[in-house]
């Protein structure tokens, strides 16, 4: 890490100002997703202190209540499900819970897939050989039977299902990360490092790593929302996050049996999932363009 | 006792390659460096020449020690070359650097020039972040880059400014040897100058040896102490650039000294024939007689090996000391 401490005169120290005029230069719609996923971190991070409600406890006078906009009274501004649960304070708990299970679920698919990647296009022949063989076997199952089968046979507990979303598309940066690294070891900068002197650390942490990091965080954009779409799949099916805790599919889930008679109950995750992951996919395309010097 | 800085004996590299189209075509041995031999002493230039793909650049490669050699030996300063990657060689690495022919391929696109000028510091740990930045300015100098330069990106810098930046990572660790592959054939012509003039200056100052490889032979009789030629793989002539260049004695070396422009009076040129033969299927006996002008049938048969002419050089052709052929000339 030395090289990059070397950076010359680091830019001035970022002050509350200096974040706002930066933000005030990005494009319209980046800004829009950056504030939205600003608001969902502030969710998440603070879902205890922003909770009217517990989320499990019932109003069973007020049940199906409509959101305020519709009828509704300001006690339940989203409304309340068939229980008298407040739906706002369970979007609130939900968002912490899928955030959680996406954020980690994608590190955890990245950072195993990249080193795999990285793994066999280092040393070729058996440890490829293998890894391949890996990759052709999870991408040849369809993940839900595995998911299906690992939580039948292991039960269910959250650190244990953030792993096994994490398992999710790990394949997709495996291979991505092999491609390029076999393309980028070919190329010029990666051996006229090698000629330098450098160990395979530098070479890849410091030089092919950041050169490829641009296609593996479209990627990220894209597994983030798969993976709150399949915890919602496995959701519904009552094998991915366990009542009292609640998440976005989870509730979408159970709102599909209401969807006629009380469409919030579905339509408030719905909303959430639909514009988080289409921030993130709006935020990663800008960037990777960020990222590369050479379109700066 | 004193060695050569670089001694190279009967190198060879070949590459296993298909003969044909198709999954079960025959294997065939594509022969690229078939028996080199060459020595550089310090401070001095070799220069290699030869038409394209005649194993100029795996030579290269090869006295780096940058991949392995089929048969041969490398000898750095009287010692063998440890094996590629092992940290006997990664620790040989300061010692001797290499030059690009396309800069711009050679550096890491992400990175500040002047984070480039310093990694072989970085990576060889030597001295204090404080003292890699002092060094990367006074080497950036040296080559005529500026100060400011040092924050650029690679593709923000011309032509001539990139090749001066490799320069200045290859020389930050002061080696003895630099191995010039091409380093100007991507360059205009005014820029090639300048970076020629830098090399010899360099030479000058800090007694660099260079192992010079061109196809550019007004540039290596201008740089190159010793001038070696290559044709398919082999060392057909090697000697003193300036006697080489006035009296070229091997067909080939003549065919492309004749080929260099010059003003004046038309004069005589040796015109060749054709393209180099298929490098997987080197003709028989010597392997340019199917392009010589003075074959007979020996050169057919019989593969000419090195020998020494009367002033040194060392020539690979049975019909050199024939006056038949001086006359030709």
């Amino acid at each position: 890490m030395t090289v990059r401490d070397a950076l010359p005169s680091p830019l001035p120290t970022s002050t509350l100002g200096t974040i706002a005029r930066r933000v005030a230069r990005l494009p319209f719609a980046v800004s829009l997703a950056t504030l939205w996923l600003a608001l969902m971190v502030v969710v998440a991070l603070g879902a205890d202190l922003l909770l009217p409600y517990s989320i499990t406890a019932f109003d069973l006078k007020a049940r199906l209540a409509p959101p305020i906009l519709f009828g509704g009274t300001i006690a339940h501004p989203l409304g309340t499900d068939e229980l008298g649960r407040d739906v706002f304070s369970r979007l609130i708990m939900s968002i912490r819970m899928s955030l959680l299970i996406a954020l980690f679920g994608t590190l955890i698919a990245t950072t195993l897939g990249t080193a795999l990647g990285i793994l066999a296009a280092h040393f070729r022949r058996y440890v490829e050989t293998m890894i391949l063989m890996a990759i052709d076997f999870q991408a040849s199952m369809p993940f839900m039977i595995i998911a299906l089968s690992v939580l039948a046979f292991f039960g269910n507990s959250l650190p244990l299902f953030i792993g096994l979303m994490g398992f999710h598309s790990w394949e997709r940066y495996a291979r991505i990360t092999r491609g390029l690294t076999l393309a980028a070891n070919e190329q010029g900068y990666a051996s006229a490092v090698r000629q330098l002197g450098a160990g395979p650390g530098r070479i890849y942490g410091l030089h092919i790593l950041p050169n490829i990091a641009s296609t593996l965080i479209v990627s990220m954009t894209l597994t983030f929302p798969e993976i709150i779409l399949l915890e919602s799949g496995l959701s519904y099916l009552g094998l991915g996050v366990q009542p009292p805790l609640t998440s976005l599919g989870n509730m979408v889930g159970y709102g599909r049996e209401y969807v006629t008679r009380a469409p919030w109950i579905m339509l408030a995750p719905a909303t959430v999932i639909v514009l988080t992951t289409f921030s993130i996919s709006l935020l990663g395309d800008w960037l990777r363009d960020k990222l590369d010097p050479t379109l700066r | 006792m004193t060695h050569a800085l670089l001694e190279a004996a009967d190198l060879r590299r070949h590459y296993k390659v298909r003969a044909g189209r198709g999954p079960f075509s025959a294997k065939a041995t594509l022969r690229a460096v078939d028996g080199v031999s060459l020595k550089i002493e310090a401070g001095r230039t070799l220069g290699l020449v030869g038409e394209s793909g005649c194993g100029k650049s795996t030579t290269g490669k090869l006295v780096l020690g940058l991949i392995p050699t089929t048969a041969g030996t490398v000898r750095y300063a009287g010692n063998d070359m440890p094996p590629a990657g092992s940290t006997a060689w990664r620790a040989l690495r300061p010692r001797m650097q290499m030059v690009y022919q396309d800069p711009l391929g050679a550096l890491d696109r992400r990175l500040p020039v002047g984070v480039q000028i310093m990694e072989p510091l970085a990576i060889h740990g030597q001295a204090s972040l404080a003292e890699r930045r002092e060094r990367a300015a006074e080497v950036m100098t040296a080559v005529g880059l500026q100060r400011h330069q040092f924050d650029r990106y690679p593709h923000e810098l011309s032509g001539g400014q990139r090749q001066r930046v490799v320069l200045a990572r290859a020389l930050m660790t002061e080696p003895d040897l630099l191995v010039c592959d091409e380093p100007i054939s991507a360059l205009d012509v005014s820029i090639q100058a300048q970076v020629v003039n830098l090399l010899l200056d360099l030479q000058e100052r800090m007694g660099i040896a260079y192992l010079f490889i061109s196809h550019d032979l007004r540039v290596v009789r201008q740089v190159s102490h010793e001038v070696a030629v290559m044709y398919l793989g082999r060392i057909v002539e090697q000697g003193e650039a300036e006697s080489l260049f006035a009296q070229p004695a091997h067909p080939y070396t003549r065919a492309l000294i004749s080929a260099i422009p010059v003003l004046g009076p038309r004069r005589k040129r040796l015109l060749l024939q054709g393209d180099p033969p298929n490098p997987v299927d080197v003709p028989s006996g010597c392997a340019f007689h199917t392009r010589c002008p003075f074959a007979v049938a020996q050169c057919r048969a019989q593969t000419p090996v090195l020998r020494p002419l009367a002033d040194g050089r060392q020539v690979a052709c049975h019909r050199v000391d024939e006056p038949a052929l001086q006359v030709a000339a």
